[in-house]
């Protein structure tokens, strides 16, 4: 079948969506996608951000159709016609997803884990404005423990439900899923659980934003300061394949993550023990660095080549203070000496 | 007197029992159809009158029977839709509650002529009383030997089952329904496929409103043509309608499609004008979603005709001048009515029932919820009204079911049609502070306020 999106066609099998279809075209015109992963069955059409406006049902019936349809789950026709990135109609239905997405998101991205890898920061970097006309109070949700390795931040959360289906899909006993419903919808354990599955940790990895993060990397670093390379082990979890990305500052593994592609989804999905409990190098087999993007922000870590500094042109002590002024708030006798900590108790010091 | 098909026998006495509504002429259509009929003889029947869905959407109710898939094999299902929950609508709950048996008999005729063995009733869990109705009378047509197996002898089996929702608005819509009805969540599912091809179970299913199913009893028993007859062009029999607001007889009425508005509004027969010497000032003809109508328009459309209760009279002039018959809720208002305050609570409900599936519903009302309770409260900002705007045209078409839509038509209309009001609110948060603005002092002795004026 011969479908044309942005102007290229492409012949696909039928069954193809348009997503797919412009995925092997590849370029600008792929839509972007928040809750698709093509690994997972049953996933889409929640988003909407891949709206595209479909300028030609098919060679049989080539009436446009009406709506803006969810490219993810719209299958290609003969002979369809598809506007994606070349459609006003469509660029300003994802503009406006992307501000629906972020009015209630919180603005946490400096202390947030996934910051740097995230799907939403891209969406809105390509998407969003820098004003918000949203002034009301971000609906927020109380904080929920939801097990020793995974830390939920619901705030965060966009409902893509992609952690539902890894916890349908690869595991054999979902404890978490969907409660309540409209703005108040959260992902959240039947009264309280722990997720403990041995594949559970994947829920992280396809969590488009930082809801969902790894609690044995929380705060570690920022993900452009780690070096990520290809690693595999011999594991022996039925059902994982042990090759995975390991994320190294200097000769420490901080974190490990299953292989993403291009689109940020994994290759294979990898087990627990894999991902939290092996952060010796030399429980690896280190294969080599990783190749990324050229414009991706973990290649702002890229040293081989010359760091420019920032000179401000002003008096050094209006960018420093005065000498006397450092000394005073930095904390130079932390931690403090056993007898000054108990001067410390009686509040003398 | 016009034409009653639905509520003919409703004051009957006893004929919620299933004695009297057998004596009085019920289950004619189940032997009539099994007896001396083929399945698609009934369809043919059914497409012939020229039935529409009753539900809100209007679609030709025959031509949706024709597009359940039959070769498959699969086993098919009927399900009804009597999870009414649109704010203004309750002509389900009357004609279930004070005449079961006419739903049961539409049901069995139905399934008949779509070869469903299995169906069911979807009754929303606010109507419990009701649901236990159905129970009794499903119990009394089972005794009867109407539903079971081996019906009249033919061979054709057929279990019917009530199953009760649990409270939600969204369930409402045709595959939420399903889902729920399934024991999952009810969130509506992305289409296609329709359920006419995979629906309950990955089965054909075909899902119909209570009044569609009720008016098929009639249609077997006369035919098609003579359903045909009533009405107006393609707005064919007749209509419940849930009359309420500021009228003199508010209730549930019958009537052929066609009558004007003038005269359903102000005849004594059906609602006798206004309950109280105010002017009326709007009007919503088919529940919470559709767009409200200003006083000029109610009787009149924009080019002068009159408008007439059909579905295209009501929507004529499109969004820019007109409505829609939607399910008949039928909602007047005088002029201490605030529209402001109407649009909020009617928002407010929208962003109560999202399911939070998709993203534009799921935030975006909320956003409207929140922006028009600000102005209701008197701390609107004048571009909050273009706001409000923007909001809706960004939800409508862009989410997966037509939730969306019904959140967004009733703020743009309001918009469309009464922004004098909104700005008044914005303008003077002093005036509307003490909730009691347009009892005392209704809009038009205010309106030069908000109007633009040179001084």
């Amino acid at each position: 079948m011969k479908v044309t999106i942005d102007g290229q066609s492409i012949e696909v099998e039928p069954g193809t969506t348009i997503l797919q279809a412009a995925r092997m075209i590849g370029g600008e015109s792929v839509p972007p996608a928040m809750c698709y992963y093509s690994k997972l069955k049953g996933s889409g059409g929640k988003c909407r951000c891949c709206l595209v406006e479909v300028s030609k049902g098919s060679e049989a019936d080539p009436r446009p159709m009406p709506k803006l349809m969810a490219s993810c789950v719209t299958g290609c026709m003969e002979g369809m016609e598809v506007n994606s990135k070349n459609s006003d109609r469509v660029r300003e239905a994802r503009q406006s997803v992307t501000e629906f997405l972020l009015i209630n998101h919180p603005l946490d991205c400096p202390i947030c884990d996934q910051a740097g890898e995230c799907d939403l920061q891209d969406l809105s970097f390509e998407h969003g404005k820098s004003k918000t006309r949203f002034i009301e109070e971000k609906r927020t949700f109380e904080p929920e423990d939801i097990g020793p390795n995974i830390q939920l931040h619901m705030n965060r959360c966009i409902l893509c439900q992609r952690c539902v289906q890894v916890a349908d899909q690869l595991t054999d006993k979902r404890v978490h899923g969907v409660l309540d419903r409209g703005d108040h919808a959260n992902i959240s354990t039947c009264i309280s659980k722990a997720i403990d599955n041995e594949f559970s940790g994947n829920m992280i990895d396809v969590c488009p934003v930082g809801a969902l993060t790894d609690k044995t990397f929380r705060f570690k670093s920022r993900v452009w300061f780690n070096k990520p390379f290809n690693a595999h082990r011999e594991c022996t979890t039925p059902g994982c394949c042990g090759k995975t990305t390991v994320w190294m500052f200097g000769n420490e593994i901080q974190r490990v993550t299953g292989r993403k592609d291009q689109y940020h989804e994994v290759e294979d999905f990898i087990c627990n023990e894999c991902r939290f409990d092996h952060k010796d190098p030399a429980d690896w087999v280190i294969e080599g660095p990783r190749k990324f993007d050229k414009d991706s922000v973990i290649n702002q870590n890229n040293y081989t080549r010359k760091l420019d500094t920032v000179h401000i042109a002003t008096e050094e002590g209006i960018l420093k203070g005065r000498e006397q002024d450092r000394k005073k708030i930095s904390m130079t006798a932390i931690p403090l000496k056993k007898e000054e900590q108990e001067e410390f108790k009686n509040g003398n010091l | 007197m016009s034409k009653k098909i639905l509520l003919d026998k409703i004051n009957v006495p006893g004929i919620k029992t299933y004695e009297v509504y057998r004596r009085e002429g019920g289950y004619a259509s189940v032997e009539k159809a099994i007896k001396s009929m083929t399945p698609d003889e009934v369809v043919e029947e059914v497409k012939k009158s020229g039935l529409r869905g009753r539900g809100g959407a209007g679609f030709p109710a025959g031509m949706k029977w024709s597009f359940i898939d039959k070769k498959s094999g699969k086993p098919r299902h009927l399900v009804c839709n009597a999870d009414e929950s649109e704010p203004g609508t309750f002509k389900d709950r009357y004609l279930m509650e004070f005449i079961p048996h006419l739903l049961i008999e539409g049901m069995i005729t139905s399934s008949f002529a779509l070869g469903a063995n299995r169906s069911y009733i979807y009754i929303r869990g606010e109507y419990m009383w009701v649901f236990k109705i159905l129970e009794r009378a499903i119990a009394e047509a089972k005794a009867a030997g109407w539903l079971g197996k081996n019906i009249l002898g033919s061979g054709y089996d057929l279990e019917l089952h009530v199953h009760c929702g649990a409270g939600a608005y969204i369930c409402g819509e045709e595959t939420a329904l399903i889902e729920s009805l399934e024991g999952k969540r009810g969130n509506p599912r992305i289409k296609p496929p329709f359920p006419a091809v995979s629906g309950l179970w990955a089965n054909p299913t075909v899902v119909n409103n209570v009044e569609t199913i009720a008016a098929v009893p009639w249609i077997v028993n006369n035919s098609g043509d003579d359903y045909a007859k009533i009405g107006i062009g393609r707005s064919t029999g007749t209509k419940l309608i849930s009359a309420s607001g500021n009228i003199k007889n508010p209730g549930v009425y019958e009537i052929e499609l066609g009558l004007s508005v003038d005269e359903f509004m102000n005849s004594d027969e059906y609602l006798g004008g206004m309950s109280s010497n105010r002017p009326l000032k709007a009007l919503v003809p088919g529940g919470s979603s559709v767009p409200i109508l200003p006083a000029d328009l109610i009787f009149k459309t924009a080019n002068g005709e009159d408008r007439l209760m059909t579905y295209e009279s009501l929507s004529d002039g499109g969004f820019a001048t007109g409505s829609m018959l939607g399910s008949g809720g039928f909602i007047v208002y005088d002029d201490t009515a605030c529209i402001v305050r109407n649009t909020w609570n009617f928002s407010r409900f929208y962003h109560h029932e999202s399911c939070g599936q998709c993203t534009p519903c799921r935030e975006g009302t909320g956003w409207l919820e929140k922006v028009l309770h600000r102005i209701e409260n008197g701390h609107g900002r004048e571009e909050d009204i273009d706001l409000l705007w923007s909001i809706q045209s960004k939800i409508e078409g862009n989410t997966i079911c037509p939730l969306g839509d019904a959140a967004s038509w009733p703020v743009a209309a309001a918009i469309r049609h009464f922004r004098d009001e909104f700005e008044y609110h914005v303008r003077f948060p002093e005036r509307i502070k003490n909730r009691d603005h347009f009892v005392n002092e209704p809009f038009e002795k205010v309106k030069h306020l908000a109007s633009k004026q040179t001084v």
